[in-house]
């Protein structure tokens, strides 16, 4: 054994040596290069960018270099912003708890219930179908569906179940909710596919073996080995609603709002400098929000 | 805790759509016995204790355990408990609660079975990991856990699936004495599946050989080595030559064998139709060099390889249509002698080393 050790550590030098000595120490800052010219130019740059407009000052026309915090002052100190924030929170967490609830229960489905790996994938692909289409088209096509004589609302007069149609299925929180559910469940179907699908089949069996029931092992196996994958689709799900603006918009007819609709509104108005304190703000909040949740799971394990 | 069970196994069959694992196999199992279900992989051993487990669905016949039937029974009230081949410890809990997982299931509360837990680690000494994750753990010490789990059900028979495989030479020595020691001090049925025969001999006092979904043999450990019933058994035990020839007389209790453009040779056995295929089987350990004191009972071949193994020396020898015949000799005999490849060697053995083995279809 010490032979073969010894070997191979005297063998690697002598190969490298006929090759240009710098190549090899290069090599990984090369490979790292085009994602860090990415990340640098089109997230970090941006980024700095925000932050630095943010202290400017503007009027109705211009902005003007400067130093100020007026712009955040504004933001923080309007009842409008923290109004607007909690909005977008409650947005947040309703579809957030729907997503994990019918998320879960998709992906327990396609790794628990589907035997084969080829029906699994036939499957999974059929869950993506709707991304084919741009999610302007899908949160648009629930209007003839929703709306005050759309499909739902005609079937259930005809049906003589109501009289009159229901105002609430359009343009209102439950269509905003609606929506965004349809949008971003498959983005926590997917996480928790994938540690589903890690989890050990003898680990079930184990607890079938030590007497535990169905909801038993989902409940002591499954959910905790699962939290991991629920973590990050929650990360995904949470980042997707607190930055959307357009279904907020569509949706509920321009009489909800959400904290991006908000900085859109500011931008429109050539309000640069307020939209980009409050991206500040947003970005600091969603930060602290999935620093949340990485302190209450450990997602290392799934990385 | 010694409320052992008897598994009676009664033509038991396993099919997976149009392949048959286990084809309606018997077997009884006594009480407070080690039993060690052996054979190559695929041969239908895990299946079989899958189904005395209660995790495979039989597709025929019936499991008792004691006096009770249990074929349909689920896993957990069948009075067995199962050590799966990787341990399959829920990596998300602690040592103690992985312990305790089938209390926890059962509603006892905390306080109580972290005791039981702690008592029960205590019996594989590892009381002072109960806090660590088993991924904290070595794989010998996962073991110890495993076997916790499943004991902490006081089950009547535990079920051991390959719990000696995933662990390094060294170890499985030393757990395999440990594993005898406890059945002996629980005093509960074990039956333990593996692909090993040295293990299965160290351990067992039923060793039940597999193939093919059917049972081979079934007897202690001495009856295996020293009267394998079939080819079978004496090819997969690796202690006997087997010779396949036509029966082609009988005389003074010896069954007369023609080998194919070769010699004769006699085995002890049965007398059977002339004409037919039979095997017969010799010692490994019994083969000498010398010329043979009756027809039948040795033959001159060519030494294709001698390995050196410390206290004996294992001869290849091929010759009377025999292309691989092994000789187990002592080093002092082998060096008393000593012959190189190559050489033409007379080699012998006694009559009481030979066994007629039992024809295929039996």
């Amino acid at each position: 054994m010490a032979v073969m050790i010894e070997d191979t550590t005297a063998a690697a030098p002598a190969a490298s040596r006929g090759r240009s000595a710098r190549l090899p120490r290069m090599a990984p800052y090369l490979q790292a290069l085009p994602l860090t010219l990415i990340l640098g130019l089109f997230l970090l740059l941006p980024i700095i960018m925000i932050a630095v407009v943010s202290f400017w000052d503007y009027d109705f026309a211009m902005m003007y270099p400067d130093f100020m915090t007026l712009n955040y002052e504004e933001t923080l100190g309007s009842w409008v912003t923290w109004k607007t924030y909690l909005n977008t929170l409650k947005y947040a967490v309703l579809v957030w708890a729907i997503t994990l609830f019918t998320g879960f229960w998709v992906a327990y489905f396609l790794a628990f219930y589907v035997r084969t790996t080829g029906m699994q994938m036939v499957l999974f692909l059929v869950c993506t179908v709707p991304f084919l289409t741009s999610n302007i088209i899908r949160m648009i096509s629930w209007i003839p569906v929703l709306g005050r004589n759309g499909l739902v609302n005609s079937m259930l007069i005809e049906g003589g179940f109501i009289s009159a149609p229901i105002e609430w299925l359009l343009y209102s929180d439950f269509a905003v909710v609606l929506a965004m559910v349809h949008l971003y469940t498959l983005f926590i179907v997917v996480p928790i596919f994938n540690t589903l699908m890690r989890i050990d089949r003898s680990l079930i069996e184990a607890a079938r073996d030590a007497g535990a029931s169905d909801w038993q092992i989902l409940w002591n196996v499954i959910i905790p080995l699962a939290k991991p994958g629920m973590a990050i689709g929650t990360i995904f799900v949470v980042t997707l609603v607190m930055a959307d603006f357009s279904t907020v918009q569509v949706m509920s007819g321009g009489q909800s709002a959400s904290v991006a609709l908000m900085m859109k509104n500011q931008m429109s108005l050539m309000q640069y400098p307020a939209a980009a304190a409050n991206a500040v703000v947003l970005l600091a909040v969603v930060l602290l929000m999935v620093a949340g949740i990485l302190r209450v799971v450990d997602i290392r394990k799934e990385l | 805790m010694s409320n052992a069970a008897t598994i009676d196994i009664v033509s038991v069959s396993k099919v997976y759509g149009s392949t048959t694992a286990v084809e309606s196999v018997s077997l009884k199992i006594p009480a407070g016995s080690y039993c060690c279900l052996l054979g190559p992989s695929g041969c239908g051993k895990t299946t079989t204790l899958r189904m005395i487990a209660g995790h495979e669905r039989v597709s025929a016949g019936d499991i008792r355990l004691g006096s009770s039937v249990v074929t349909d029974l689920p896993p957990a009230s069948r009075g067995t408990a199962m050590m799966f081949q990787s341990y399959a410890l829920f990596p998300h809990l602690d040592v103690a609660d992985n312990v305790a997982f089938s209390l926890k299931m059962k509603g006892v509360p905390k306080e109580e079975r972290r005791a039981r837990a702690l008592e029960m680690l205590k019996l594989v000494q590892l009381e002072a990991y109960a806090n660590r994750r088993p991924a904290q753990l070595s794989g010998g010490q996962q073991q110890r856990v495993a076997l916790a789990r499943a004991l902490i059900t006081n089950p009547e028979a535990l079920l051991l699936d390959e719990p000696l495989s995933a662990l390094d030479p060294f170890l499985k020595v030393r757990v395999r004495a440990e594993l005898k020691k406890l059945q002996r001090s629980l005093g509960i049925t074990f039956v333990h599946v593996t692909h090993s025969q040295e293990e299965a001999m160290a351990l067992a006092d039923l060793i039940v050989v597999m193939n093919d979904g059917r049972i081979e043999q079934a007897a202690p450990p001495r009856d295996i080595f020293e009267r394998p019933a079939t080819a079978f058994v004496a090819r997969f035990m690796g202690d006997h030559n087997v010779i396949s020839g036509k029966a082609a007389g009988y005389a003074d209790g010896m069954l007369l064998l023609d080998v194919a453009g070769g010699g004769t040779f006699a085995g002890t056995g049965p007398a059977r139709e002339h004409g037919s295929s039979a095997d017969i089987a010799i010692r490994t350990d019994r083969v000498r060099i010398g010329e043979p004191v009756q027809p039948g009972l040795g033959f001159t071949g060519i030494v294709q390889n001698v390995e050196y193994r410390g206290s004996s020396v294992k001869l290849s020898v091929s010759g009377a249509g025999i292309s691989d015949f092994t000789g187990i000799l002592s080093d002092a005999d082998f060096f008393a002698n000593p012959v190189k490849i190559g050489d033409a060697v007379p080699l012998c053995w006694e009559a009481q080393d030979t066994i007629v083995l039992q024809p295929l279809d039996a």
